[in-house]
């Protein structure tokens, strides 16, 4: 018996991990029990030293709470709070609503854009959801959108928010793996771009093939008019070309070593900064030359863009590391909310309830985490599993089918964060040791759990529509008409060609490992102020690196010589 | 049983007041943080001791608010079968997971933690980093932190036990009063104009309230 248990620890404490965790008690605390019981029993067997659990303390101060990565986590929740009482995304969907709307399936288009540039705002899903489903869906359904599609194009925008930088799962994600949030953020722009354009192409296609299910908007609908009739897009036409004209030109000042994300966020800023220059001298001198569409796009642009600029164009730059990057959005966010008058006590004291809410339960799950993974990489559990995934027939791609599927059918049953802190960790030593680049992993991963958002029945993103769809038929008030409710099936239903686009997505980053993009350590010492940047990024990741290298032994920071006389004294004690 | 439920009720205005007090760390940590990174690039100056109390005060804000966490029930939990339980078989689920789970793993940290601190304490235990910070008061930090759960622990398991025994509600039950999805709903109504959104919000609001008061019923 007792022989059966010592050769057979790793897979007892998994299965039993899987019986605690159904049990239904709060994650963290079945997760960390787990440990404690099995370490215990660990000790009878004689498997570890009666100390064992004295490394306990040590890895909740060095690994969870002198953590700077984790630290975003409540700053980007709180930034996301902020945001979504600011009034910012009423704006947009309504300004961005009208200037896509005339075209078929524009309103669609109109929300995955908006969708897209909250995501880039900000990394919280229920935010955007809520907003779009309150406004958005009543126009959908007054024009005749096929419910399907509105709910389901509602739903998957709002989860952009997990894959575009700078999101939640991506920190979370680079936390575990061991890497830079900054190079998990570079790495997640261009399959967060290629995704929003397949959601783009799958409504134009239904647009197209299917004409009745995303109708324009009618003439009378269009309430951004000029005095003589027309709509005012050519004078948008002019102040766009003069924006990218600006931006291109200054790209052609630059020289050509200069790193691409860094041209990609100055030009825009700049290319930005000529249309709001256009807009604000046509009205502050009252020229009258631009159309209402033209200012109206112009003017609520603005505070995304700028928001986008202080948050992710920071970070790339590398004015401030991510952490940073989410307190600047986040006091970015206060000042925009006092702008627009839209923050007051309760409304501030409610956005730090919640985020301190998020934090600790997150927080708590890794904490839980730390202690189960202690007992269970002291039996070495890690060994168990990296043996279990690399044995598959396949190698590589045959690990990352199997992970994939998984994963993806985890994520029916399990949240982000439970798939995050539990499963990632399992599959990241397997993962390293078959040759896998972890940031490419990671990212892959991010895609795959992005539709732990979206299955139903339990997707959050499905549960936030749900409880702002209508429930009942109301009488629509512009037209008058009975309109029916939005059933819940159809809002399951909508969600399953975003769910099918999603495993496409998965397919095309494992097909293009190139999308995920990679700094090319090129640069020279001393030619451009630029190269500075780079090596405070680099040491950043290096320090990471360390961190996390320390993280998994007894001791806390690697500059802090009384920690490590400490943890020298403790090893002893052992 | 009435003493028990006295000492409960205590218990849990003190994890409340922890709870409501730690909220605004979140704000100063905001601004401190934004204001390092501001000073740093403005005016090239960084300071290690403001730099610490960055996850000084991160930490802070986990550990106190844990305990409030906890008596509010928003630990996540993994509900699919749980969900479809009996009332009464979810308070015995959180009797057992109090008593084999939550307590033992507390204490044990709790424990374990506090020499640390002491260690820290008597040796004046200071950060390595020029101008850092000394080290006390967040090696204090865990045990008091994790004190305060075994506290509301105890809590629970009385107002669990209490539910089990005819003597209290059951507290597990959907807690009345608007979600944070129902609060930004009603935001939006606010600020809009639309008359069909302040229709759907107010229609969902009467299904959430005639929902919570069949289940009470039940």
């Amino acid at each position: 018996m007792t022989e059966f248990l010592i050769a057979n620890m790793a897979p007892i404490i998994f299965a039993s991990l899987v019986v605690f965790l159904l049990l239904g008690f709060p994650v963290a605390f079945a997760l960390g029990a787990n440990g404690i019981i099995f370490g215990w029993i660990g000790i009878e067997l004689g498997l570890f030293h009666p100390a064992f659990f004295q490394a306990l303390p040590e890895r909740i101060f060095g690994g969870i709470m002198n953590n700077d990565t984790l630290l975003a986590i409540p700053f980007f929740t709180f930034m996301g709070l902020i945001l979504e009482r600011s009034g910012m995304a009423e704006d947009l969907l309504e300004t961005i609503g009208q200037l896509f709307g005339p075209i078929r399936g524009g309103l669609a288009i109109a929300v995955i854009f908006v969708g897209a540039m909250l995501a880039a705002t900000t990394g919280v899903v229920a935010a955007s959801v809520i907003s779009m489903g309150l406004i958005s869906l009543p126009i959908m359904l007054r024009y005749g959108y096929d419910r399907r599609l509105a709910s389901g194009v509602i739903a998957a925008s709002g989860t952009l928010a997990q894959i575009i930088p700078p999101s939640l799962v991506l920190i979370i994600i680079a936390d575990q793996l061991g890497k830079s949030v900054g190079d998990m953020y570079k790495g997640a722009f261009i399959p967060g771009f290629v995704l929003t354009s397949l959601y783009l192409l799958y409504v134009v296609g239904m647009a197209m093939f299917r004409p009745a299910s995303a109708p324009a908007l009618p003439p009378e609908a269009r309430t951004f008019r000029e005095p003589n009739g027309s709509s005012g897009m050519v004078s948008l036409g002019v102040v766009t070309v003069l924006s990218v004209a600006a931006a291109l030109f200054w790209r052609s000042t630059q020289p050509a070593d200069r790193p691409l994300d860094e041209l990609i966020v100055i030009g825009m800023m700049i290319g930005l900064g000529t249309g709001f220059a256009i807009a604000s001298v046509n009205r502050l001198l009252k020229l009258k030359l631009l159309s209402q569409m033209a200012e109206r796009v112009t003017f609520v642009l603005i505070p995304p863009l700028a928001l986008i600029f202080l948050v992710l164009g920071t970070i790339f730059i590398g004015i401030a590391t991510p952490t940073e990057g989410g307190a600047m959005g986040a006091t970015g966010a206060l000042i925009m909310a006092i702008a627009r008058k839209r923050l007051n006590f309760g409304l501030l004291r409610q956005a730090m309830d919640s985020t301190a809410k998020l934090t600790t339960f997150v927080i708590f799950i890794l904490v839980g985490a730390r202690v189960f993974s202690l007992t269970f990489y002291g039996v070495d559990g890690h060994r168990w599993v990296e043996h279990l995934l690399s044995d598959l027939p396949g190698g590589e791609v045959g690990f990352l089918i199997v992970v994939n599927v998984l994963v993806f059918f985890l994520a029916f049953f399990l949240d982000f964060f439970e798939l995050a802190f539990i499963i990632l960790p399992l599959l990241a030593p397997a993962a390293e040791a078959l040759g896998i680049d972890l940031i490419w992993f990671g990212i892959l991963m991010a895609v795959n759990m992005q539709t732990s958002f979206m299955h139903p029945p339990f997707g959050f993103a499905l549960f936030y529509l749900r409880s702002v769809a209508p429930f009942k038929a109301y009488k629509d008030h512009v037209t008058g008409k009975h309109t029916e409710p939005v059933t819940t099936g159809q809002i399951y239903w909508g969600a399953v060609p975003f769910v099918i686009i999603q495993i496409i997505m998965v397919g095309l980053v494992i097909a293009f490992p190139q999308l995920v993009g990679h700094d090319k350590p090129t640069y020279v010492e001393g030619e451009s102020p630029v190269i500075d940047i780079q090596k405070m990024l680099d040491e950043d990741a290096a320090a990471d690196a360390a961190r996390e290298a320390e993280k998994d032994g007894a001791g806390g920071t690697a500059t802090d010589p009384a920690e490590a006389m400490r943890k020298a004294l403790q090893e002893g004690m052992k | 049983m009435n003493f028990l439920l006295q000492f409960s009720r205590l218990v849990d205005a003190v994890s409340e007041a922890v709870g409501r007090a730690t909220l605004w760390l979140i704000l100063v940590v905001v601004l401190i943080s934004a204001g390092n990174a501001v000073m740093r690039y403005a005016f090239d100056i960084s300071s290690n001791a403001w730099l610490e109390i960055q996850w000084y005060i991160f930490s802070a804000i986990f550990l106190f608010s844990a305990a409030y966490v906890l008596k509010k029930n928003e630990h996540i939990r993994i509900d699919i079968i749980a969900g479809r339980l009996s009332e009464r078989a979810q308070n015995w689920i959180d009797v057992f997971g109090i008593l084999v789970f939550l307590l033992p793993m507390a204490s044990i940290i709790a424990w374990l933690s506090w020499p640390v601190f002491m260690n820290a304490w008597e040796s004046g235990e200071v950060s390595a980093n020029y101008g850092g910070l000394v080290r006390w008061p967040v090696r204090l930090m865990l045990p008091l932190g994790f004190a305060l759960l075994i506290l509301q622990a105890v809590a629970e398991l009385i107002k669990r036990v209490a539910f089990l025994t005819g003597h209290g509600p059951n507290v597990l039950a959907k807690a009345s009063g608007p979600t944070a999805e129902e609060e930004l709903a009603a935001a939006i109504k606010k600020h809009q104009v639309a008359p069909e959104v302040a229709d759907i919000v107010n229609m969902n609001h009467d299904m959430a309230v005639a929902d919570s008061k069949e289940g009470e019923r039940k």
